[in-house]
């Protein structure tokens, strides 16, 4: 049981101190975390500590490779009108 | 969050019937200051607009994470041809940001503040922060120091802040009231939790409301900063003005959303519309009768550098300070000598400018009666690249201080700048030319002082019902924009009300 960063993590830090098993090392190109450490909170608390601070959807996955932070649920932006706006931006 | 403010000298000056308003901020009203407030802004660009003619601050991008989330800000980007805030090119350990910070006020001796605003939250990195603060006050005690928070983890740290001697910290208050709130802060990290709207906002105005207090009852001068956002939190903002200067703040900053789909955040993302400078004036105004309100803001980058009007980051990138052979006696003795040079020269103008203006008032009263000064408000773009005077040509001002003239003298009330916040115009320009873009940024404005136009931007202002004036280059500001006046008074331009202004 443990959780990964993925690439589109931005290198922010705010993850690194909050991990009750020290888990979580910066990186290039981007911050990781030792799966043989993390518990993903279990038994420290309630929430994984790095997704509950986390401000980017989809950097943190779980062991099936599911975002634990999904599209529009930190930045409440509807994936549907980030993608039409993307498009409106890619045809200027 | 009704606590009584206890003991604060800055209310009565501040509250004491200043018919300018911004009785902090602006230069006519620094006389108007207690000694130690005064000592506290008269070298701070950000907290006397005085100062900001004068004096050069850098921001340390060492804070990298934050605790919130505000609908304005997107943590992925960093574009180097954009200024706001939360954005840096160049992350840096506290180490290499004070290698930094004294190679810039080596290279740039007007330099007197060290500023953290990010690119997260200062108060979210704490040992970051601190360690940045405790190293440069070793190495460069002269220089001041001052943080930026969204106020979530101010309450916690007061009292380091107040150990590291900070005399200024911003908070940024977009709301006193949770349902505004809902609607500005998606979530916030509190005690481990990630809380969701209106919730999250509710305990973030409260901790920012018992930091503010915390602030001014240990004597730190406290700006408030706040980001106007039409229909969201612009009718709520004077509400916000009015607390905020009741628990002792000592300068209110409301400044303009700045939201671009292209930003990827979420009032750029959703459409949200950023205000007019006429809605942002007419707001300004509107808390001033109650709160020194600052106008002289730029709404900087988290690794700014330089005067507030430019930002020479380039310049100090870590490998081009790595190669700087610095002598760091010399260089805080260069700053300590033009912090005196500047203070006496303000000084000796304070006192010449009082002189004839006893004068003045006699003549006038002895021929003419009160009424002879009436005259409407007129607005006037001036272009300055610092020191206080009219040093700038039209074609090479990126920005435009605005000053509203009327009898009583001349304020600055706004900044316009002409680059849009983004300096690429083949990636971001939508065909429009550069001058006719300046030409709309400048609407309202009746004149236009500079050093020097060209033939070509003389016609077409004109045509647009804006005077270019290049009579006053490398007069002070506030003598050439009420000259400018005087004359419009005399020509007999005044008596109506503005005519409808001719947009480009």
């Amino acid at each position: 049981m443990a959780l990964e960063i993925i690439e589109s993590c931005v290198n922010c830090w705010a993850c690194e101190p909050l991990c009750p098993n020290r888990a979580i090392a910066a990186a290039q190109p981007h911050f990781l975390i030792d799966t043989d450490k993390c518990t993903e909170c279990v038994g420290d608390f309630a929430d994984a500590q790095c997704v509950a601070i986390c401000p980017i959807e989809g950097a943190i996955v779980d062991e099936l490779n599911a975002p634990m932070n999904p599209p529009g649920s930190l930045t409440g932006i509807p994936p549907a009108r980030w993608a039409t706006v993307q498009a409106e931006i890619a045809a200027r | 969050m009704d606590l009584p403010v206890i003991g604060h000298p800055v209310a009565p000056a501040a509250a004491g019937g200043c018919s300018a308003g911004s009785c902090g901020s602006t230069a006519q009203q620094m006389n108007g200051l207690p000694d130690d407030i005064r000592r506290k802004v008269q070298d701070h660009p950000c907290y006397s607009e005085e100062a900001h003619h004068h004096f050069a601050r850098m921001h340390a991008a060492v804070a990298p994470a934050c605790n919130i989330q505000c609908h304005y800000c997107n943590r992925k980007y960093d574009c180097a041809n954009e200024s706001r805030p939360g954005v840096v090119s160049e992350l840096l350990t506290p180490e290499q940001a004070v290698k930094k910070t004294l190679a810039v006020a080596a290279a740039i001796p007007q330099m007197s503040v060290l500023g953290i605003a990010g690119p997260g939250d200062p108060l979210a990195n704490p040992a970051r922060t601190f360690a940045t603060f405790r190293m440069l006050a070793d190495k460069a005690p002269d220089i001041k120091l001052c943080v930026s928070t969204n106020g979530l983890a101010l309450p916690a740290c007061v009292d380091e802040l107040a150990q590291h001697n900070i005399e200024h910290v911003t908070i940024t208050i977009n709301c006193v009231d949770a349902d505004v709130g809902a609607k500005i802060y998606p979530w916030i990290f509190w005690k481990n939790r990630r809380i969701h709207g209106r919730a999250a906002a509710a305990i973030l105005i409260e901790q920012q409301q018992k930091g503010l207090e915390m602030l001014v009852a240990r004597g730190i001068l406290v700006k408030v900063n706040s980001v106007m956002i039409p229909g969201v939190n612009d009718a709520h903002l004077q509400e916000v003005s009015k607390i905020v200067k009741a628990k002792g703040a000592f300068l209110h900053n409301v400044m303009p959303l700045i939201a671009e789909a292209e930003h990827g955040t979420f009032y750029g993302v959703m459409g949200q519309r950023s205000p007019s400078p006429e809605e942002l004036k007419n707001l300004q105004d509107a808390c001033e009768g109650d709160m020194n309100m600052m106008r002289h803001c730029r709404q900087c980058r988290a690794d700014a550098v330089g005067m507030l009007g430019e930002d020479r980051g380039a310049e100090f990138t870590m490998d081009k300070v790595a190669a700087m052979e610095i002598d760091h006696a010399a260089a805080m003795a260069r700053r300590v000598a033009l912090r005196a040079k500047v203070a006496a020269e303000l000084e000796a103008r304070r006192a010449q400018a009082h002189a004839p203006a006893a004068a003045a008032t006699q003549v006038v009263t002895l021929h003419r009666p009160v009424k002879a000064a009436a005259g409407r408000p007129v607005l006037m773009a001036v272009a300055s690249k610092g020191q206080g005077v009219i040093n700038e040509h039209f074609g090479h001002a990126r920005e435009f201080l605005i000053y509203e003239a009327t009898a009583a003298g001349a304020r600055l009330v706004g900044i316009r700048k002409t680059d849009l916040y983004c300096g690429g115009d083949e990636t971001c320009g939508d065909g429009e030319s550069v001058l006719a873009k300046t030409i709309r940024a400048l609407a309202g404005c009746e004149a236009v002082l500079c050093s020097k136009i060209g033939y070509e931007p003389w016609g077409q202002l004109e045509a647009a019902g804006i005077k270019p004036d290049g009579e006053h280059a490398l007069e002070p500001i506030e003598d050439a924009v009420m000259a400018v006046w005087r004359g419009m008074l005399a020509a007999g331009r005044l008596a109506a009300p503005a005519a409808e202004r001719k947009r480009a």
